[in-house]
């Protein structure tokens, strides 16, 4: 008899498991984009094919005092309708296409294009700045939410000053080819190599996910996604990129620029220690961290991670409490690096001052030096 | 023989290393080795490796026999499902070291990572052994079903940092963890408890750390001058009666 039943999974799946890197110069040295890209290569294994991307912090000087609006378009009709959009609502000191090169890996890439914009002083802007109490980031963020909810086939890549994020579906080295990394320099530098568990590999879903200039490179998986998800609607946040990451974008967006928490205690929140170590603690500190479990147990990251955030302040690095995914953190005179393996680091910084990995739920913390921006 | 590691995919290099072993190599040297996966892995003849550089994840896995000796610091998974021989590493190592390991040694200088000895287990003649020389992550000897593991807390570059992490123990039923100096109780899992060592105990002990100390060449009068405590699974079962109470 003839078996007609088609399988119902494709079983040839590459199976991996994501991974990210990232350096910083504290006293903002510009480090040319061919670094982190062999950093990322070294682990091409840990991801599928499925999802690359970079974030760049200093790439942008000449444009540093507007928001650097990354865009990427799967029509025209997206294009349109977002340039008429940003037209309406900001003054655009630049705009131009996101230089790529045609690259036999990346098939049907979207348009992506760049904007240099400041807020236009519209009556919307004026009734938001005077009667609502939004900050010009308060109002990017309503703008950002804006364009990926509503206009279909639009989304902002990235959207903060003197920074960029670079993403698509391909190896990471793929993408920066794309993208034509080598040309860009930074003293702050992401990368990530994407193995999707649940979620589509789309050009959207690559990391890093991005709001204002916060950059979040992810590997694990965010099991507490619906109730963060819900958390942040309440807060005007709203999820469209199909992934678990883009939460914690939004989270260190609400806790760190809006509740005004230190990237220490936003730490704390993200991965709050187990009530048995916090009952352990001197008094103090266990009045600080129950409150904070209790403020924000909504804002908790459940499940393993390892994720690595930068913004123009810094870059930082967290594990999940019980460390489910590898982290290594290295320091070379004033630099500081994080990553999956050891030796994606030591690939691009062969001889450290010094190498660790940090504890779970205990953040690495490298700001940038005082005066540097 | 002598194989330049600089560059090469760790399939190719894995592939050079394998002929190398079945042409009959005794002793194969590995130079600018950095990151490359599985190095050692399925070995079934007793060569030694000798690494230069820092070996990528799962060194070790499946290993029948042979010798590993990385001069430099190692990443994760090292000595998966390892049968027989030895990985010696002369810095730290990552997370989840000796998983299911069910024979020979795994000697590391300084620190390591979360969940080293992860069900490690032995049987008759197969006894594994694995020695830290530093500070270990949680979840130390965690599901441990036989074999010995070995805390020593000396070799560490965090001075600051505790010797061991929390839930130290958690699901063990089997096997013996010997620590140098004593344990925090405060941070060992419900399932095990703190022993004192018989004069047996010691004298399998300062065997184990002869050995040590003669591949990482320590002085074994300073390794072995401090008391040592033993730490003992309470139960062969722990989580017998997780699920539904079951009659003994």
């Amino acid at each position: 008899m003839k078996n007609n039943l088609k399988p119902t999974h494709r079983f040839e799946k590459d199976i991996s498991n994501c991974g990210l890197t990232g350096f910083i110069s504290k006293s903002g040295k510009q480090v040319e984009g061919s670094v982190i890209i062999k950093s990322i290569s070294l682990m091409h294994d840990r991801g599928n094919g499925l999802g690359g991307g970079f974030a760049a912090y200093g790439i942008y000087p000449e444009f540093k005092e507007f928001f650097a609006f990354h865009l990427m378009y799967e029509s025209g009709m997206a294009l349109q309708l977002t340039e008429e959009y940003l037209a309406e609502h900001f003054l655009i000191d630049h705009h131009e296409e996101i230089p790529t090169r045609r690259n036999a890996a990346i098939t049907n890439p979207p348009a992506f294009r760049r904007y240099f914009v400041k807020p236009l002083e519209t009556a919307e802007y004026r009734e938001a700045r005077e009667f609502q109490n939004m900050t010009d980031e308060d109002i990017i963020v309503t703008h950002v939410m804006r364009i990926n909810n509503e206009i279909e086939g639009a989304f902002v890549v990235s959207s903060g000053k003197n920074m960029g994020a670079f993403k698509g579906v391909g190896y990471p080295e793929e993408i920066a080819d794309f993208f034509r990394l080598e040309e860009y320099s930074g003293h702050i530098w992401t990368a990530h190599n994407r193995f999707p568990t649940n979620t589509p590999g789309w050009w959207g879903g690559a990391h890093p996910f991005t709001l204002l200039d916060w950059s979040i490179v992810h590997n694990g998986e965010i099991s507490s996604y619906g109730i963060n998800k819900r958390y942040l609607e309440m807060y005007g946040y709203l999820c469209t990129m199909l992934t678990d990451t883009e939460v914690v974008a939004y989270m260190l967006d609400l806790l760190i620029r809006k509740h005004g928490l230190s990237p220490e205690l936003a730490s704390m929140a993200l991965a709050a220690p187990f009530w048995d170590k916090i009952d352990a603690l001197p008094e103090d500190d266990r009045q600080l961290l129950t409150a904070i479990r209790q403020v924000y147990g909504s804002g908790l990251l459940n499940g393993p991670f390892a994720i690595l955030f930068a913004s123009n302040e810094g870059l930082i690095g967290l594990n999940d409490r019980v460390k489910l995914r590898p982290l290594v953190c290295a320091t070379k005179d004033d630099f500081v690096y994080m990553a999956s393996e050891e030796a994606a680091i030591r690939e691009i910084c062969s001889q450290p001052d010094r190498v660790w990995s940090p504890r779970g739920g205990e953040p690495v913390i490298a700001r940038l030096n005082p005066g540097v921006i | 023989m002598k194989i330049d590691a600089q560059g090469v995919y760790y399939r190719d290099l894995n592939n050079q290393i394998r002929s190398a072993v079945a042409s009959g190599a005794e002793k194969i040297e590995l130079v600018n080795v950095n990151g490359q996966y599985f190095i050692g892995d399925g070995i079934n003849r007793p060569v030694t490796i000798s690494i230069k550089g820092v070996p990528g994840n799962d060194l070790g896995a499946f290993m029948n026999g042979a010798t590993i000796v990385v001069w430099d610091n190692a990443q994760d998974n090292i000595g998966n499902t390892m049968n027989a021989g030895k990985v010696v590493v002369h810095g730290h190592a990552g997370d989840v070291l000796g998983y299911g390991m069910r024979g020979g040694r795994i000697h590391i200088l300084k620190d390591v990572g979360y969940r080293v000895g992860i069900h490690m287990k032995s049987y008759q003649e197969n006894k594994p052994v694995l020695i830290a020389g530093g500070k270990a992550g949680d979840f130390f000897g965690e599901y441990m079903a036989g074999g010995v593991l070995v805390l020593l807390g000396m070799f560490s570059d965090d001075p600051e940092k505790p010797m061991h992490g929390y839930c130290f123990g958690t699901g063990m039923h089997g096997g013996t963890i010997f620590v140098r100096g004593g344990v925090d109780e405060a941070k060992l899992s419900r399932e095990v408890g703190v022993f004192e060592l018989t004069g047996e105990d010691r004298q399998e002990l300062d065997g184990y750390l002869k050995e040590y100390c003669k591949d990482l060449k320590l002085d074994p009068k300073e390794v072995l001058g401090e008391k040592f405590v033993k730490v003992l699974p309470k139960s062969k079962r722990p989580y017998g009666n997780l699920y539904c109470p079951m009659p003994r």
